[in-house]
């Protein structure tokens, strides 16, 4: 029988935790991060006021979902556009690879979208013969390894300049002479003009879907966005339906904060709005626009009141650059698309709680996820209830179960209670006495394998109450 | 006539920890108050609440509020105990028959170095330490409750304490309750990095408003054999001034 989601979790977490190599290379990371992060936040004048407008777009948004959605359809299509509807990732997949064979595309030129990871797009197209480039230079650089995403924004944080020269001297057959950043971002540039000129298809993502105004945003730093959604004879898109915004002059809030909370920066270099193909009188653009919008599970989560919101989420990675546990295990041991705090709240809800309830565990819920988040989503706290909505699914273990039924019965038994924590503190001392603190036999062993024994007081705080205190 | 309050003691600080709450009771009683310890009460009920056992954590959650629900006001020495009371009890008895009486404990549930500073207006609690010593912003005390400056407050006014200043002083140490056993070894990984840090500043003390935290880290510190030991806030101002 194969591993499930969780045990191979708890594996690849108990390797990445303990590698002291994976943990410097993302601490340094992370610290650039963090100082390009605060400067940007000191630029905004008044930071919760802007992330309170954020929540505040998104929420009508994603409350007036269906009329929003519909009215950016129609300005698309005014446009001659097409919009399609998909269900799930296999409807979306299918309709590009239509299109894609229709027309007769033989190279797709991809930028970043994490959507297509999540429907698995890239491996549908290779299958039916088409050679699929992802151009954004992480991304580049991890489809080389063969490699999901490491992280939402930043794909290879994982790998230092070393490494990612080794895999271009192994997979791009080239001469490399240095690991210099900027000479081997040439060395990808050259590689990825070829794919631009021959490309019948570019596939981008959306950042915002603008509904008053019927146009696509994206957000990138590289310029391989424009030159996807620009070069090729077909553009499609390929989005969630939670990415809708209502009004253009949203993006005035929305741009600045996503830069802010993505990267530290001001605004990204590049700031795109995409309405359609080729108007007649343009002189440049896609001949065929098409826009995918994929439900996926997230109407289902649109159902659920308490957790709606987690459909505000625009993808900034603030919550995973900010999480400890992130930054001890890093982005591939969580086996999702979407790491870190927010794949942790979302994947349960898309992939199925049986599976990944594990997720909503593996945080200490300290909190420091929703401080940073832009759009004001409470995060830890929704980890709570998809806790509560796992054990209320019985899909919690059987043993724990009863534990926990056990405790009940102590806690409002006072005595019980009592002599519970007497005889426990008895037992472990005797054990302990013997030696055998950490040893199989040691119901603390978790917790004593890392650490020194959990002290073992000869008397409770109620019984030294009853002796020495009560009486003053 | 003289203040009183009643001392809830979290669960495994009577089992594990009592001399947190003994010195809890030390520094009220020095400060004027008539400290009152209700013997029927055991939980808050975070453990089963925080790991999805709602059904068995509300009729825990119900006997702390029949328990508390007379006392004029309800001092705790843990950050994260109170959490449980003040921002999940609304929504854990939403239904209880209990519920008006709990809303109205939470407004009456305080975190110690809280209850000093803001309720009580007391910073100098007339303590000596003459020792370094680093703060470690526990996460429910810090984001929850947002308790981030009192604590600190009462640190300045001992007498002969030197606060040495800790980098990323508010970042997790990696308990997180049953976090801590579940995940084992990603807990240990998040306190080797925030012994780490403590190591840093050179303190020999780490201290914090959460027990929790502290035996965590405790545990942690000596397994490195580091230097820094961890001790609870409540047992630096119970070193009385002389």
């Amino acid at each position: 029988m194969s591993a499930t989601a969780a045990q191979r979790f708890l594996q690849e977490a108990a390797v990445k935790s303990a590698d002291l190599v994976h943990r410097e290379i993302i601490r340094r990371g992370m610290e650039s991060y963090d100082a390009a992060h605060l400067k940007g936040r000191a630029r905004i004048k008044d930071w919760e006021a802007a992330r309170e407008k954020c929540q505040k777009i998104k929420r009508e948004a994603i409350n007036h979902l269906d009329r929003y959605l519909v009215q950016f359809e129609q300005q698309v299509i005014a446009r001659g556009g097409h919009v399609f509807w998909a269900a799930n990732g296999q409807e979306a997949c299918s309709y590009v690879k239509d299109v894609a064979t229709r027309r007769g595309v033989r190279t797709v030129v991809k930028s970043k979208s994490m959507v297509t990871e999540e429907i698995h797009l890239g491996p549908v197209l290779e299958e039916a013969g088409i050679k699929v480039w992802e151009t954004d230079f992480g991304e580049f650089i991890v489809q080389l390894r063969n490699e999901p995403p490491y992280h939402i924004v930043t794909p290879c944080m994982h790998l230092n300049r070393r490494q990612i020269a080794e895999l271009f001297r192994e997979k791009l057959q080239t001469e490399i002479e240095s690991d210099d950043p900027a000479y081997l971002m040439t060395v990808a540039r050259r590689k990825l003009r070829e794919a631009f000129f021959s490309a019948e298809m570019g596939i981008s993502g959306a950042n915002f879907l603008v509904a008053d105004v019927g146009a696509i945003a994206i957000s990138t730093n590289e310029g391989n966005g424009r030159l996807c959604t620009s070069l090729p004879r077909i553009h499609v898109v390929v989005t969630g339906i939670e990415k809708i915004i209502p009004h253009l002059e949203d993006l005035a809030v929305l741009w600045p904060v996503l830069a802010t909370s993505g990267t530290g920066q001001g605004i990204t270099t590049y700031s795109t709005l995409i309405g359609g193909a080729r108007q007649p009188g343009e002189a440049d653009g896609p001949e065929e626009f098409h826009v995918v919008l994929v439900d996926n599970g997230r109407s289902r989560l649109l159902a659920d009141p308490e957790q709606r919101e987690v459909l505000h989420c625009i993808r900034c990675g603030a919550c995973l650059n900010i999480c400890p546990v992130f930054r001890h295990i890093g982005g591939h041991t969580y086996g999702t698309t979407y790491p870190g705090p927010i794949g942790s709240v979302l994947t349960p809800h898309l992939g199925g709680i049986a599976e990944f309830k594990h997720l909503s565990y593996a945080s200490s819920l300290c909190g420091a996820c929703t401080s940073v988040c832009p759009v004001k989503i409470d995060l830890h706290h929704h980890l709570l209830q998809n806790r509560r909505n796992a054990t209320s699914a019985g899909a919690t273990k059987m043993s724990e179960r009863l534990a926990f039924r056990a405790w009940r019965f102590a806690m409002v038994h006072p005595a019980i209670y009592a002599f519970g924590g007497w005889t426990m503190r008895k037992v472990l001392r005797a054990m302990y006495g013997l030696g055998l603190a950490g040893s199989i036999a040691d119901p603390m062993r978790p917790w004593n394998r890392h650490r020194t024994p959990v002290p073992l007081a000869s008397e409770s705080f109620r019984a030294r109450w009853r002796k020495e205190l009560g009486a003053n | 006539m003289q203040r009183k309050v009643s001392l809830f003691v979290p669960c495994f600080v009577d089992q594990l920890l009592p001399e947190v709450a003994v010195d809890t009771v030390k520094v009220l009683r020095r400060l004027g108050y008539a400290v009152d310890f209700p013997e029927a009460q055991t939980c808050c009920g975070q453990p089963a609440f925080n790991t999805g056992y709602w059904n068995d954590a509300r009729p825990c959650a119900e006997h702390f509020v029949r328990v508390f629900k007379d006392a004029e006001t309800v001092v705790c020495p843990s950050g994260s105990c109170v959490t449980m009371v003040r921002k999940f009890y609304a929504d854990l008895l939403a239904s209880s028959p209990l519920r008006s009486d709990a809303s109205a404990l939470c407004a009456r549930t305080f975190e110690l170095s809280e209850f000093l500073v803001k309720v009580a207006g007391i910073t100098d609690a007339r303590a000596s330490f003459p020792h370094t010593v680093t703060y470690h912003a526990s996460c429910h005390g810090t984001r929850e409750l947002d308790i981030r400056d009192e604590p600190l407050q009462l640190l300045r006014k001992v007498e002969g304490l030197k606060l040495l200043a800790m980098q990323r002083f508010d970042e997790c140490c990696g308990f997180g309750g049953t976090f801590a056993a579940k995940f084992a070894d990603i807990s240990a990984a998040m306190g080797g990095s925030k012994a780490e840090s403590i190591s840093a500043t050179g303190a020999e003390f780490v201290t914090a408003i959460d027990p929790s935290c502290l035996l965590h880290l405790q545990g942690i510190l000596g397994k490195r054999q580091a230097r820094a030991r961890a001790i609870h806030l409540a047992s630096i101002l119970a070193q009385e001034r002389t």
